[in-house]
């Protein structure tokens, strides 16, 4: 399907331009594409383009402090889990919020200016909503790969420029 | 007292054997190395896979050695190895061959190309390439002690080879016919009809079919056809491949013949004496390439198709006549249009815009007016090159 095509071009590089997007997938008119990816905005599968950052290598400025945070919680008989974390997701200081099988109910990323500031708003917030059992927080101290990329530089390994 | 030479050639000169002192230096050598000097061209004259090899591949390799699998393997290769080659063939080509006595793994299937021709070439045996053709072919044939007979195929033609031409060339001096399909520069396919006028041609005049399918999975077809998994061309055929290019693996050097008995049991001798067998680490990655890489290698096929079409669809939007190309990752446009020869367009467009292609004339007959494009390079680089060639052709 085409549509998946194109999702698949703009999660390797939302920043392709349409030209080169229609003519990979083979797509005759660069309005073609222009639709079908407003389309994808419209019924809300494109959520949004962010970059994919290397947060440990930005100079100048705190870095941000993350925490991913696993945490237990008591299903309502209405709406099981869905209550608690639509709760918790309104919260902007959570960057991501899954349902996650196994021993925990809910994994979430939270990121805040300081240590301080995460610890508060655990303690605070997260902890004190009606149905959050538990919470169990590890702060992140270093980032290796997110969203398919790799964070450390291999050495560079120089192709050869002309073989045949 | 000194003796005084008045012969051109150096004593040392004279010791090098004939056939070899008369092996043509690629005559674009001169282009090469200007390409070399320029540090800051982009480059479309690569003949691999801008890929690294796949971690899990590599991982192997890697656990291989921290397990202490330095010795020699068997000389036609790991029997694992060669047990799941075969798999692969018969599940991917429809050809069937025996693990313990039709298949072996060499060192890039440069090393199974250049087994064939000794094995098989008595000194002035013809043998019948299409053209234009990957450069170690007429070399190759020539080592041996045969004579090469380049076939030109023609852009009309889709670069497929022409039965008729192809009878015209046949002598009584003919062993064999070597193929390559996908080709490596013109990327063209043959498709079942075409195929099976070449085996019946060569049935007719009992000729071998050497066909080097190294491109065969990067094939954008509906339909692969290899010529090997006809029943009745078995016993004259030597399948060559290997993983250099699907696999992203050029560097480890594996390659692979498989054919009959009698032919493999001719290539094994050799092999034995001038090779042992091929490096233990890289059979064992290739191992783990054929049992569980497919994935990986049908992700890198599907990135090539992409780039593929925004190149070629670039290239003639420039000005160069460019067919579809419908495997490996080359596409061959014509430069006859601009008036310049091969070599004229490759190093003016090297100089004038820093964008670096392979002549077609290295290429041998039927190569002159076009050049080869590698399109198994980055996305960002593509497209500056696209920039950059469409400006040179409104110049």
């Amino acid at each position: 399907m085409m549509k998946n095509k194109v999702l698949k071009l703009l999660r390797e590089n939302a920043r392709m331009d349409f030209a080169e997007i229609a003519l990979r997938c083979g797509i005759s008119s660069v309005q073609e594409v222009e639709d079908i990816v407003a389309g994808l905005e419209r019924s809300g599968v494109i959520r949004g383009y962010t970059a994919v950052t290397d947060d440990f290598a930005v100079s100048g400025g705190a870095a941000m402090v993350k925490a991913i945070i696993e945490v237990k919680v008591t299903p309502r008989r209405d709406g099981g889990f869905d209550h608690v974390a639509q709760r918790i997701a309104k919260f902007p200081e959570v960057t991501d919020l899954i349902l996650l099988s196994g021993s925990c109910d809910l994994l979430l990323t939270i990121q805040g200016e300081s240590l301080q500031e995460v610890a508060n708003f655990v303690a605070e917030k997260l902890a004190t909503i009606d149905g959050v059992i538990s919470t169990s927080t590890g702060f992140m101290l270093r980032k290796y790969k997110e969203s398919g990329r790799i964070m450390l530089n291999d050495e560079n390994y120089e192709r050869l420029k002309i073989c045949f | 007292m000194m003796k005084i030479m008045n012969d051109s050639k150096s004593v040392s000169e004279k010791f090098i054997a004939p056939h070899i002192a008369g092996l043509p230096k690629s005559g674009i050598r001169k282009f090469f190395d200007l390409v070399n000097a320029m540090d800051d061209c982009i480059s479309l004259g690569v003949g691999e896979p801008d890929f690294t090899t796949p971690w899990g591949i590599r991982e192997s390799g890697i656990y291989s050695l921290e397990s202490g699998h330095t010795g020699y393997t068997s000389n036609l290769g790991m029997p694992k190895l060669r047990e799941e080659v075969c798999r692969y063939l018969k599940r991917n080509y429809h050809a069937d061959y025996d693990p313990a006595k039709e298949c072996i793994i060499t060192v890039g299937v440069s090393e199974a190309l250049d087994l064939a021709f000794r094995a098989l070439i008595s000194p002035g045996d013809e043998v019948i390439y299409a053209t234009p053709a990957y450069v170690s072919y007429p070399a190759g044939i020539a080592m041996a002690h045969g004579v090469p007979v380049p076939l030109p195929t023609r852009m009309e033609n889709g670069f497929a080879v022409d039965p008729d031409d192809l009878k015209k060339l046949i002598s009584p001096r003919t062993k064999a016919i070597l193929l390559n399909f996908p080709c490596n520069p013109t990327g063209a396919v043959m498709d079942r009809a075409q195929l099976r006028q070449i085996a019946d041609i060569a049935i007719e005049h009992n000729l071998v079919v050497l066909t080097d399918e190294i491109y065969s999975e990067l094939c954008y077809a509906e339909e692969y056809v290899s010529i090997a998994s006809f029943p009745d061309m078995k016993e004259r055929t030597v399948f060559l491949h290997g993983l250099s290019k699907a696999f992203a693996m050029t560097g480890w050097r594996i390659g692979f013949a498989c054919g009959p008995e009698a032919l493999i049991d001719a290539m094994m001798k050799i092999h034995q004496y001038a090779i042992m067998c091929a490096p233990t680490m890289a059979q064992e990655a290739a191992l783990e390439a054929l049992k569980r890489g497919e994935r990986s290698m049908l992700e890198m096929k599907e990135s090539y198709r992409e780039r593929r079409n925004f190149f070629v669809a670039g290239l003639n939007d420039a000005g160069l006549k460019c067919l579809m190309p419908h495997g490996a990752f080359y596409a061959f446009p014509s430069v006859k249009e601009t008036g310049m020869s091969s070599e004229e367009f490759a190093e003016k467009l090297l100089k004038e815009e820093r964008v670096a292609v392979v002549p077609g004339t290295a290429f041998g007959p039927g190569g002159e007016g076009f050049v080869r494009c590698c399109y198994a390079t980055g996305a960002a680089e593509l497209r500056e090159a696209l920039v950059r060639i469409k400006r040179f052709m409104g110049r």
